[in-house]
């Protein structure tokens, strides 16, 4: 349901603000969500001075110093550091984005770091994508095939059959585009979102899945594919380039197509 | 864990506004104004089968300050949503979706709205 203001326990409020060492020349402000579960108390914006001679260029650099050298009850999620796990992913500077792939020098003023939005938060930074992953495997995303694989090896593809799942197949869901689409905001609950819709495009048109029609009758809904409404942010916002706008639109003109 | 009481994150308070995503909330709201301008349109009728002296006092009304910037919003509205909708059929067709062009035909689409709003009431107006 569309709400535009945040509930009372989720106002932000001001935080404390945790300054650089005394000597440090090349200092900027990071201003990070907080949320303690256990205190209970509303969600508040913390700054951290950072000495950025002493740090690596990313925004990931920078929260991970900050959590090893100024506060360690900083959390959030992270991993791979190179753009390929999907963990890191938040919102930087008003944008959904990945942490390591995220240049500090990219943002102008104080470095802005949120959680993904419109998530319930379970700490800091951490969002709960359980929803997203249950609606992930909604679409089943695997193959589906009737007839046997071939006894002495894979189902095989031609170079042109392969193409087609290129920009769909490097989609690592790190959930930036979902979340930055304010339909996925305010009907999450039964609106798929771009992720997911672009892997169920991922399936659709795989030469090697046999299960077209009935892939294509699971989204044939007013909520589950159509709330997209081509506001663009999920392509505006995809830190690995990809158009999930796109995919959707490819699958809205399958539902056309195949009722003709 | 308490997940009963957890706080939702920030959205619409800290996303940072996009050509695209304002101009996607526009093509609604000035749905929404055509609605309310063709019962306008539809009063402007009713006053031309209501006599003479009606029909003078619904002109006046539209033709003052306040009616005229009205019907400037309501043919910006019109103009806007007629474009928009033209760059959205563009989309369904399955073109346009680059980054770069998404944000170009949104300027585009402003632009022309603007210019063709401006021609009808220099039109209206000036008469050319």
């Amino acid at each position: 349901m569309v709400e535009f203001n945040l509930p009372a326990n989720s106002k932000v409020k001001g935080g404390t603000t945790h300054k650089a060492a005394a000597g440090a020349k090349n200092v900027r402000s990071f201003r990070v969500y907080r949320y303690d579960p256990d205190s209970g108390e509303n969600p508040r914006l913390d700054t951290y001075e950072v000495d950025m001679d002493e740090c690596g260029p990313m925004v990931l650099d920078a929260l991970i110093k900050i959590k090893n050298e100024i506060d360690p009850t900083v959390t959030f999620r992270r991993s791979c550091r190179e753009g390929i796990c999907g963990s890191c992913a938040m919102n930087i500077d008003g944008t959904n984005t990945l942490a390591c792939t995220k240049a500090c020098d990219e943002v102008k003023g104080d470095v802005k770091v949120y959680p993904l939005p419109h998530l319930e938060v379970i700490k800091d930074l951490v969002g709960d994508l359980s929803n997203f992953y249950a609606q992930y495997a909604s679409i089943k995303p695997w193959l589906e095939a009737e007839s046997p694989a071939p006894p002495d090896g894979e189902r095989l593809q031609s170079p042109e059959e392969r193409k087609k799942i290129d920009g769909l197949y490097e989609c690592i869901l790190c959930a930036c585009c979902s979340t930055s689409c304010p339909s996925y905001w305010w009907n999450s609950d039964r609106y798929l979102g771009p992720a997911v819709l672009l892997q169920a495009y991922r399936w659709l048109i795989d030469s090697r899945d046999e299960n077209q029609g009935e892939r294509l009758d699971n989204l044939e809904d007013p909520f589950r594919l159509y709330r997209c409404h081509t506001i663009m942010n999920c392509t505006n916002t995809c830190p690995k380039g990809l158009n999930p706008a796109k995919a959707i639109a490819e699958i809205k003109q399958m539902m056309v197509s195949r009722q003709l | 864990m308490a997940a009963g009481n957890r706080p939702l994150s920030p959205h619409l308070q800290v996303y940072r506004w996009q050509i695209t995503m304002a101009l996607s909330i526009l093509h609604r709201m000035t749905g929404v104004g055509l609605a309310l301008g063709l019962l306008l349109l539809t009063w402007w009728l009713v006053a031309a089968a209501g006599g003479a002296a009606y029909f003078d006092y619904v002109h006046a009304v539209m033709g003052s300050v306040i009616g005229r910037m009205v019907l400037f919003g309501f043919t910006w509205s019109l103009y806007f949503h007629l474009c928009n909708g033209i760059r959205h059929l563009v989309w369904d067709a399955g073109y346009g979706f680059e980054v770069g062009s998404m944000q170009k035909s949104g300027w585009l689409v402003l632009v022309v709205s603007v210019v063709l709003t401006l021609g009808t009431f220099l039109a209206g107006y000036g008469g050319i």
